[in-house]
């Protein structure tokens, strides 16, 4: 009698375990490429602090937010915001996880990293094909103290669907309206010259293999492949150099507060300091999810990443959010997410 | 001699009733494996129909929507939700072509230095040399035309190329532009070495199959190596060559990952073959993962059904061509 009655205690125990274990291990989530590698940090070091594992899946921004509409995953994740009426229609609520930035990279034999400028409306002549050459007296005129060659520009861009390639022709379009009306924005776009790589390491290596060459990629991948990335002019007229300063100098002179759902897309950010082309990546979470202890989890995560993974992100050439806007966030998951 | 051929006198034969049950079970048993056999071969008929159904399905937002605009226009534009699939049909079309114009040839080089003139210890080699070429994954084929093919094309093939072959008359808008390195040449070179496995190993194993006496005769004749082989040995295993040309085309078409390294990716149409392309496989493959709206992911579906549509009508040519040239055989 005592002897079942203590095998049941066990396996009830047993069972108990199993539960808690599965349940920690469980939260998922799956998106953007662009934030891969500081997820992939945050999960470690908080699966070490918590006995917590988190599964992300980097299947690119347009396959975060399918899945997480498909409700296949825990947290989606996205460089595009989702607007207001599309997150309602879904049921989903939104906020900023880490930013980052994309930068223009060239390849110009004798041109230093930083050594090259652009304006926000001279890339996107570069960009549509109007200016195809380097010694164009466009891009000489500012470029005093540069000798540029008499050589074919060109164009190196995204072939595969990306959030990376959203925020740029996102800035482009800002900056010039012919390639607003001509192009427009989107995650691909009908780019009217160019050869189109797949990847940021896929655009990386036509870059370094094209002599001549400008494309777009995200400043870590410009860090590791030592690229020669350009300077650009800010609204402010400023010309700044990519990094996590400029980058967190958009960042904080966003005007978040008055940001529905976080919907802001900080390109083109005002501020003399700011990156022209920062680039924030979303988290899409269920408002009212059907299991509120997996969502309970991955926020419990995002917390910690939010408030604690700022030195992972940093060191990884990604921008953490101000401790305004992780402020923001958490009164947010606190009104909006029930979990 | 043993005895068991040898019935015992005046016993009567085996019990008729096993005989007849024994032949029910093996109709049963036969019947059982025709419908074994039947349902295998059926297979693939159930699984090529469906295949083709449900990209025709997948894809009829796009065909209803653009209808007969799909196949004609260039455009392809998320933005603005205006697709059109002509211009991965012709980089898939001209890839495959460049691939069979360089393949075709060498690999019959190679099938016939493999059985009539390389050394014997010399065979086995190469044979299985070429066996392991066409074992390599794509991308690896992939990685070293852009790494390491690429930069010798835009650093001296094009060059050259663009200098001589540009101002011909007819044959020059093929070979002008930058020399990017990538684009629809290096796709199709590049797609040539990985056929070039296929090809070459169905025709070696079919000249093997030549009757020695007919080569023998041809060679006591008088013949040279390089008539036996046009005479003899190409005619006697025709269909089969064409069998193996045929592998290698359909490979041609639908190579996806290799192509994507080295095509260029761009959805624009240019008479020269220096300049990035785009094709069908590689279209799906680069967009798929990422394509945002209904009417993106169906006309990317419907692309899977042109490239279906493409390699049947391609492969019916071919063996219409192959027909005629029996008939015409029988009237010489």
């Amino acid at each position: 009698m005592f002897k079942t009655y203590t095998t049941r205690l066990a396996l009830a125990g047993l069972v108990a375990v199993g539960s808690i274990s599965a349940q920690a291990a469980d939260i998922t989530g799956a998106g953007a490429t662009f934030v891969y590698p500081v997820m992939s940090k945050w999960s470690a070091d908080y699966s070490q602090a918590t006995g917590s594992k988190i599964n992300y899946q980097s299947i690119g921004s347009g396959g975060g937010i399918a899945q997480i509409k498909a409700g296949t995953v825990d947290f989606g994740s996205s460089d595009k915001p989702l607007d207001s009426k599309e997150l309602a229609d879904a049921g989903l609520g939104q906020f900023p996880s880490v930013i980052g930035g994309v930068v223009p990279v060239v390849n110009i034999k004798g041109i230093e990293a930083g050594k090259i400028q652009f304006t926000g409306p001279l890339l996107a002549d570069i960009f549509l094909g109007k200016i195809n050459r380097w010694n164009d007296p466009q891009i000489v005129s500012i470029n005093a103290g540069i000798t540029l060659p008499d050589a074919a520009i060109t164009i190196v861009h995204r072939s595969d669907g990306s959030g990376t390639t959203f925020n740029w022709v996102n800035y482009l379009s800002k900056v010039s309206p012919e390639w607003k009306t001509k192009i427009g924005e989107g995650t691909s776009v009908q780019w009217p010259v160019g050869v189109g790589g797949k990847g940021n390491e896929g655009v990386a290596a036509y870059v370094k293999q094209i002599p001549g060459a400008i494309g777009y990629v995200e400043l870590a991948y410009a860090m590791q492949n030592k690229m020669t990335y350009g300077a650009v002019q800010n609204a402010a007229g400023k010309f700044v150099l990519p990094s996590r300063e400029s980058f967190q100098a958009a960042a904080a002179s966003a005007d978040w507060k008055n940001a529905k759902d976080f919907y802001l897309i900080i390109t083109n950010a005002p501020g003399e300091a700011s990156w022209p082309i920062a680039a924030t990546n979303f988290i899409l979470m269920y408002k009212q999810p059907k299991d509120a202890a997996r969502s309970k989890n991955a926020l419990a995560f995002f917390k910690w990443a939010l408030e604690n993974g700022k030195p992972q992100a940093e060191a990884l050439d990604f921008v953490p959010l101000p401790d305004e806007l992780v402020k923001q966030i958490e009164a947010y998951w606190a009104a909006e997410i029930k979990a | 001699m043993s005895t068991d051929h040898v019935l015992p006198a005046g016993l009567p034969p085996a019990p008729t009733d096993s005989v007849a049950l024994r032949a029910e079970s093996d109709r049963r048993a036969d019947r059982f494996f025709r419908y074994l056999v039947t349902s295998a071969g059926l297979f693939v008929l159930v699984a090529l129909a469906g295949a083709a159904a449900s990209m025709l399905w997948g894809g009829r937002l796009a065909f209803s929507t653009f209808g007969l605009d799909f196949l004609t226009t260039t455009d392809w534009d998320a933005v603005g939700q205006k697709f059109g699939a002509l211009v991965p049909i012709y980089g898939t079309l001209v890839t495959a072509l460049i691939a069979m114009l360089i393949a075709v040839p060498v690999s019959f080089g190679i099938a016939l230095f493999l059985t009539e003139v390389a050394p014997p210890w010399l065979r086995t080699p190469v044979a299985s040399a070429i066996e392991l070429l066409a074992g390599i994954p794509s991308i690896i084929y992939g990685m070293w035309g852009l790494f390491v093919f690429v930069p010798v094309m835009s650093a001296t093939v094009i060059p050259f190329l663009t200098e001589h072959l540009g101002p011909l008359p007819i044959f020059g808008p093929l070979f002008q532009g930058p020399p990017l390195g990538i684009g629809m040449l290096t796709a199709g070179i590049v797609l040539a070495i990985m056929v070039i496995p296929f090809i070459s190993s169905v025709m070696r194993e079919v000249f093997l199959t030549v009757p020695t006496r007919l080569k023998e005769s041809a060679y006591a004749l008088g013949s040279t190596t390089w008539e036996v082989s046009w005479n003899v040995v190409l005619p006697y295993t025709r269909s089969a060559v064409i069998g193996g040309i045929f592998l290698g085309l359909g490979r041609a078409l639908g190579e996806t990952m290799a192509v994507t390294f080295v095509l260029g990716n761009a959805h624009r149409m240019t008479a020269s073959l220096l300049m990035p392309g785009n094709s069908i496989a590689a279209t799906i493959a680069n967009e798929f993962s990422e394509a945002d709206s209904e009417i993106y992911l169906s006309s990317l579906i419907a692309l899977g059904f042109l490239l279906f549509i493409v390699t049947f009508v391609v492969l019916a040519i071919a063996k219409l061509m192959l027909m005629r040239l029996n008939r015409n055989e029988g009237h010489r």
